[in-house]
């Protein structure tokens, strides 16, 4: 660490360094420019927060998200640790790594006027996969995509407390506790597309209550808001709605659909009917409807998704691969799509994780902060990021 | 006669007519003591070892002239194989020396006059003991007088070396004098000696100081260290085993450079969540300061987490004493590293709900 080269102008931007501010973010950008590895304090983090400008180089490093991004964004998206980290660290820095650079790349490069993509990360349990694709989503909220984002599918079938069958088709279940949550935080996410897209068929509700076509979207969410008998077969009619719109050339938006936990779609359910019978997850209107929306005969958007072993139902501690998890139904389903693995901490990677940690003293124990300290942390954790992340809170 | 250990009640103590009450006997033996066992008693054991010694090398098929009482011990454990725990209960064939504890012959003659000159002070060896100490430092001054005459003398010649001993405890002071001794005697004794080792030139009575010394056990016991091999490619590894409760281990460490961690194929985090399973394995690396240094292949089979985890532990701390320097190995045997845990299940006892639980006691 090259103390000794820091310029008298670097040393006020390197003492502060947790602004945000972007009249900062020029003097910074050429300062990092000219010398970023002699920095000795921010060599782990990096001033290009947007996720848009990020290459290889910023692998490694962490880059700020904006708190009101965050707020808009992510009502229901991040990870519950790290939302706690964000509210004790008072800003919310996320880790630039390969997959989530390797799907931004695709991102931009992809044609939408064929049919969207499919990604799917994949990994270890705690490996990171929820946070590359909150990194992506940010991608296409910068760039000013409509986003579906589904926190965890698996929250839709299991712990189901109120069942009801469902109003269009009687085999079905609808879920309405589930289904106006959602809507709500997708309501406060895309909040200018909802005065903007307008519907393009007549919906009828009940005898006295139908939403006419040419009305605002935002009308259409506030129906399944209020009317929370509704709510799932609201759901269903804003998927459909999005789904038919974008790609047109006259709607000049792109829709995003990101789902945590895709294996939930095509695994088992606890839910159970009156007869003790299981739910099969296509008998649920919300599933269903999520899972016309994944096939990919739409154009003008992508589908970003996790596996995740943690919330679901039936499988093995140890299975992460794609066909474990997804099952024989899922994979054919998903096929073809874009795998990525989502891997342990690299040891760059980790050096920066961990002076980031020491650097917002997150990490008070002497001996942490030694070489022989960090040697134990990287073999406790293996350098897996939630094992390290849950280490490290009690040091 | 009894080949094997019986504690047959001969001798005038136990003889008793068959009149008397069973109440009234069990009172008697109480106060009677340790049984006393005559010295033609004695004598017949010993015969009687002797023969059974010679019978049993015959029986074995060896020849009877050079049995020894390893032989003997190997012999008896083959014929009469026990599944005891506590090796004090398992068959044991002896010199009747060690069996039966010294006492002391009689002590007067046929005219019941005693033949030791102390005897009328109560503790004849003790007393026998210290005026012999004090002949022996009599003897060291007239020594250092000789010397001082013909003027060599000088103030730190010649003291005895005592290397790693210790004095003989108490416990051990009465098994040789077969007579007990208060600690205010013993206190005393100790006290003489020391007296007698801060003279010069007390070198002169190094073999009967030392006969009340004992020797200390080598503090490095000796260890069993794998060797270290070389595979294909000139990377050093070396393996070993561990056992813990009923896991049993075995672990390859690779002087890699990486700090990989297979544990059965798996990585460590899958098979271990627990953190306090993986400290346990890091315990030996992080003790000898080598962490990053090795890769590990383990496979551990049997018992729950924590008996595998301890298993490991030993098997690293086995493997790696290969790559350590001497005074390394000290250091982690004195960490306790290297001692395999003897803790294994308690049997659960009959009478009783567990190993140590009894049933609830109920009043009436």
């Amino acid at each position: 660490m090259a103390l000794h080269r820091l310029s008298l102008r670097l040393r006020p931007t390197v003492a502060h360094v947790r602004s945000i501010h972007t009249s900062r973010y020029g003097r910074q950008q050429e300062a990092a420019a000219v010398d970023s590895e002699s920095e000795p304090i921010s060599v782990f983090r990096t001033q290009e927060n947007d996720p848009a400008s990020q290459s290889e180089k910023q692998i490694g490093q962490f880059y700020t998200l904006p708190a009101e991004h965050i707020r808009l964004l992510f009502p229901h998206g991040l990870p519950n640790r790290y939302q706690q980290q964000v509210k004790t660290f008072n800003e919310a820095c996320m880790m630039v790594r390969q997959p989530a650079l390797e799907a931004i790349s695709y991102l931009k490069k992809a044609d939408y006027s064929k049919p969207a993509l499919r990604y799917l990360f994949y990994g270890v349990k705690g490996s990171g996969k929820t946070m590359s694709l909150c990194h992506s989503v940010h991608f296409c909220y910068t760039q000013g995509w409509v986003v579906l984002h589904i926190p965890d599918a698996h929250l839709w079938v299991k712990n189901c407390k109120e069942l009801m069958p469902s109003s269009y088709k009687s085999s079905r279940f609808d879920q309405p506790l589930q289904a106006t949550s959602w809507l709500r935080n997708f309501k406060i996410t895309n909040e200018p597309f909802l005065s903007k897209i307008k519907i393009k068929q007549r919906y009828v509700w009940t005898k006295r209550e139908s939403t006419e076509e040419g009305r605002p979207l935002g009308e259409l969410v506030d129906q399944g808001t209020s009317r929370v008998k509704s709510s799932s077969d609201v759901v269903a009619a804003v998927m459909k709605e999005l789904r038919l719109q974008c790609g047109h050339p006259e709607s000049n938006f792109r829709l995003a659909v990101a789902v945590d936990g895709v294996n939930a779609l095509w695994g088992k359910s606890t839910i159970k009917k009156e007869d003790k019978s299981a739910v099969d997850p296509e008998e649920l209107t919300l599933v269903y409807n999520l899972r016309k929306l994944l096939k990919n005969d739409w154009i003008g958007g992508a589908i970003i998704t996790t596996l995740s072993q943690t919330g679901s139902l039936y499988t093995p501690k140890s299975a992460y691969l794609p066909q474990e998890l997804l099952g024989e139904r899922g994979f054919d389903s998903m096929d073809p799509f874009i795998p990525l693995s989502v891997p342990n901490y690299s040891e760059k990677e980790f050096e920066s994780c961990y002076l980031y940690y020491t650097e917002r003293n997150w990490l008070q124990h002497p001996q942490s902060r030694t070489e022989e300290g960090k040697k134990e942390l990287i073999f406790l954790s293996n350098r897996n990021p939630t094992m390290f992340d849950r280490l490290c809170g009690f040091l | 006669g009894c080949l094997l250990q019986s504690r047959v009640g001969f001798g005038k103590v136990l003889c008793r007519s068959i009149s008397q009450n069973s109440a009234l006997c069990r009172k008697n033996l109480a106060a009677a003591g340790p049984e006393k066992f005559t010295a033609e008693f004695i004598q017949k054991q010993i015969e009687e070892f002797n023969i059974g010694k010679r019978h049993l090398a015959n029986i074995m098929g060896e020849d009877p002239e050079n049995f020894s009482q390893e032989d003997i011990d190997r012999s008896i454990a083959y014929l009469f194989p026990s599944g005891l725990f506590e090796k004090k209960a398992r068959p044991l064939m002896k010199h009747p020396d060690e069996i039966f504890p010294m006492q002391r012959a009689v002590q007067w003659g046929k005219d019941r006059r005693p033949f030791h000159f102390l005897f009328y002070t109560g503790k004849q060896s003790y007393y026998s003991l210290m005026h012999e100490l004090y002949g022996k430092m009599l003897n060291i001054e007239k020594h250092q007088d000789r010397l001082r005459s013909k003027g060599l003398f000088s103030k730190d010649g010649h003291k005895i070396s005592l290397g790693m001993s210790r004095w003989l405890t108490k416990e051990e002071l009465e098994a040789l004098l077969v007579e007990n001794i208060s600690t205010h005697d013993y206190n005393r004794f100790i006290q003489i000696m020391e007296r007698l080792l801060s003279m010069p030139y007390c070198n002169i009575e190094e073999e009967f100081v030392l006969r009340f010394r004992h020797l200390l056990q080598t503090q490095s016991r000796h260890q069993m260290v794998s060797a270290l091999q070389k595979d294909e490619n000139g990377v050093a590894f070396s393996s070993a085993e561990g056992c813990r409760k009923t896991s049993h281990s075995t672990v390859v460490l690779r002087d890699c450079g990486s700090g990989r961690l297979s544990v059965n194929g798996q990585d460590s985090l899958l098979y271990f969540p627990v953190l306090q399973d993986r400290e346990q394995l890091m315990f030996p690396m992080q003790f000898t300061g080598t962490l990053g240094r090795f890769d590990l292949e383990c496979t551990v089979s049997g018992g729950g987490r924590s008996s595998q985890a301890g298993a490991l532990r030993l098997a690293i701390s086995r493997a790696l004493l290969s790559f350590l320097s001497p005074s390394e190995r000290e250091m982690m045997r004195q960490a306790g590293l290297l001692t395999p845990d003897p803790r294994v299940r308690e049997r659960k006892k009959p009478g009783q709900e567990g190993a140590r639980r009894k049933f609830t006691w109920k009043k009436r």
